[in-house]
């Protein structure tokens, strides 16, 4: 597809050329180590084309990144047709929502994209708040930028890391899951949790940060790009990494709109649409930062996009570390947030706000929302329908995986087996958040 | 490939200084609505039922009957280029009598619009709407899931089957209101219907079609799915 493109190797075998093709080596020397041509042999192989094979793979493997399961049609190695099956981890947490209050919702979020749980966090609060029809304060705006971004560069590591080892490569898994720990103890010493974070509440957040918090958020914004610029020397001009990932996949701009392709997926593609630049939320419009764009919308241009992504989360870090003011976290509004555990138990007024919040939980006024935000996958909407009572009528997610694995038929069929490991890592699927 | 590549940009149909904002302070109620309700409303006389603007968003109902050629103009019309869509999904409201909505989130890149379309689907008819599959190919999991979760048909969907639950599943539609949350049969029936499976049939008839699967199958089994027992997921 792309064959006019080069990538100038610099990680490379004697055993490949400047675009990281297997070159053909004679394997028989001469005493003096000089190649021999060897012809071909000459038994004939059985004539096996048009003879098609079916091969089903997961949904419990390693390489389908949780329990998807694709039935695959095959002619020898090529790819003919793509059967995806999902719905292998569902627990329907869209119907559990309309018997939740709203603040008892965001555990659930947690738990749909669990490599975002924090970014979850914020755009459920997000879309509640609209549907509240609250204004959250200046603190807690750019403590949520902090949030969502650190939880974009834990969801990418990650995503690096699983690619990695799906193509072959062991080291930079465990670079980039060393930083992840980083970031994970920078949560837990936040929250309290490291995975599942429950991290926001209806107008504002569960917890202000910790003395000292920002100290190590200013040491980790120093020390990551150093492990971002060794991931990119070991990959991005490796040999086997650029002839695994170059060419795979390919969506043009038109498809991938079409298909409803979102975040990396959508922008290795050529479309700069980036939901925080387009559709801004968190005041996303004041950050100094680049949206990265693809040209080839490959495997390996999804791979371009999502570095740079992390360095750009670096960026905007480094902006929001900056002008984090002083103040409130939570809106000062008792019939949204619960009072302090040592007012509600020593002031009446406290108790009855604590007491009647507990029990009843607050009411939004009739209305809809959809709020949507750019999480590492892709647009991530919460669609919230309101009937004046304090549980939705209906909780929708639109889960952005969902909808970019649904074009997998399409990106895998002509290429090979071992091809549609990395396409399909490269959609940077998480099936908590597919089957919900 | 490459000189027929383009970057397709978002906003790119705007005056170059127009700088997106933050929504704050969004009434309820009312505000200013979507240029397309306009537009819409004198291209389609009677079919824009009503329109409404709830927290800052548009919200336009249509006759159920013309959804597509509604859909198709959004998406091809150079004024209004609703080229991507964002989300399919349905509302069925705690008041039985209430009829059930189908909602279908739309996106203009080029204008960075967004649009909330929807459609009402009585209870007492069949409910059923046009596909949009052959406008945005996006649909056709988010159409499958609608379908799965609330039972509504898509007239039109080359493969509407349930995409979450599995094919045999015969408890009904998890999303509708009179399911009950901890699902329509007993525990022990659900344990019951579980061990009832067979485990060897994990491919559909189509997937058996592959490759003479069905043919290499052993006698037992090929009676079996031949008497007609269902197999799938």
């Amino acid at each position: 597809m792309s064959g006019n493109r080069t990538i100038e190797v610099e990680l490379s075998t004697t055993g490949l050329d400047a675009q990281g093709r297997p070159q053909r080596v004679p394997l028989v020397t001469n005493d003096g180590g000089a190649p021999v041509n060897v012809s071909a042999p000459q038994s004939m192989e059985p004539e096996l084309s048009g003879d098609h094979m079916l091969i089903n793979i997961g949904p419990q493997h390693p390489a389908t990144h949780g329990v998807l399961r694709l039935v695959l049609e095959l002619d020898g190695e090529t790819v003919v047709r793509c059967i995806p099956h999902v719905g292998y981890l569902h627990c329907g947490f869209e119907k559990i929502g309309e018997y939740r209050q709203y603040n008892q919702i965001i555990p659930w979020t947690d738990r749909e994209d669990y490599l975002n749980s924090i970014g979850n966090n914020v755009a459920f609060a997000l879309g509640a708040e609209r549907l509240f029809g609250i204004e959250i304060t200046e603190r807690c705006t750019v403590l949520r930028v902090i949030a969502a971004e650190l939880s974009r560069i834990i969801s990418h590591l990650v995503w690096l890391g699983t690619t990695c080892i799906d193509i072959g490569a062991f080291t930079p898994f465990l670079w980039a899951f060393q930083e992840r720990e980083n970031v994970y103890n920078l949560l837990e010493s936040w929250v309290g949790a490291r995975l599942t974070t429950s991290a926001t509440r209806v107008g504002g957040m569960a917890a202000d940060i910790p003395t000292g918090w920002m100290d190590g958020l200013r040491q980790f914004i120093r020390t990551f790009p150093h492990v971002i610029e060794e991931i990119d020397r070991m990959l991005t001009k490796n040999g086997i990494w650029v002839g695994r990932t170059i060419g795979l996949g390919v969506m043009t701009p038109e498809e991938a709109i079409n298909w409803g392709l979102s975040g990396p997926m959508l922008r290795a593609s050529g479309v700069d649409y980036d939901v925080r630049k387009d559709f801004p939320y968190l005041g996303y419009e004041d950050y100094d930062f680049d949206v990265p764009v693809g040209t080839n919308g490959d495997v390996y241009d999804r791979y371009l996009v999502r570095m740079e992504e992390l360095r750009q989360s670096v960026r905007i870090l480094e902006q929001a570390a900056k002008k984090l003011p002083e103040g409130p976290v939570n809106i000062d509004d008792p019939r949204i947030i619960l009072p302090p555990k040592s007012k509600a138990t020593s002031e009446m007024e406290s108790m009855i706000h604590h007491f009647k919040q507990v029990m009843e939980g607050p009411r939004p006024p009739i209305g809809e929302a959809y709020v949507a935000v750019e999480s590492p996958k892709g647009e991530k909407g919460y669609y919230m329908v309101s009937d004046g009572t304090a549980k939705p009528v209906r909780w929708r997610i639109r889960p952005p995986s969902f909808i970019n694995l649904a074009a997998i038929p399409k990106m895998v069929e002509g290429h090979l087996l071992s091809d549609v490991i990395a396409i399909n890592a490269s959609i940077d699927i998480v099936m908590g958040e597919i089957d919900r | 490939m490459t000189d027929k590549f383009q970057i397709v940009s978002a906003g790119s149909a705007l005056p170059s200084d127009a700088r997106p904002v933050t929504p704050r302070n969004l009434p309820n109620k009312g505000g200013s609505p979507s240029e397309t309700v306009a537009a819409m409303s004198s291209r389609f006389p009677g079919v824009v039922l009503h329109s409404e603007v709830i927290w800052g968003d548009t919200n336009i109902y249509i006759a159920s009957s013309r959804v597509v050629e509604v859909m198709q103009w959004l998406h091809d019309d150079p004024t209004q280029q609703y080229n991507y869509l964002s989300d399919i999904t349905a509302v069925e409201s705690r008041d039985f009598e209430q009829p059930i909505e189908v909602v279908w989130h739309l996106r203009s890149l080029p204008f960075r619009r967004f649009l909330r379309v929807k459609t009402q689907l009585e209870k007492s008819a069949a409910l059923e709407v046009s596909s949009v599959w052959g406008i945005w190919k996006a649909a056709d999991w988010m159409e499958r899931e609608c379908y799965d979760m609330f039972g509504i048909r898509f007239n039109g969907h080359p493969d509407l089957r349930r995409i979450l639950m599995w094919e045999q599943y015969k408890e009904g539609y998890p999303l509708r209101k009179d399911f009950p949350l901890r699902g329509r049969f007993s525990r022990s029936e659900q344990l019951r219907q579980a061990l009832a499976q067979n485990p060897e049939a994990k491919y559909s008839m189509e997937e058996l079609s592959i490759a003479d699967a069905f043919e290499d199958l052993p006698e037992d089994m090929r009676g079996r799915l031949g008497a007609g027992e269902r197999t799938g997921e």
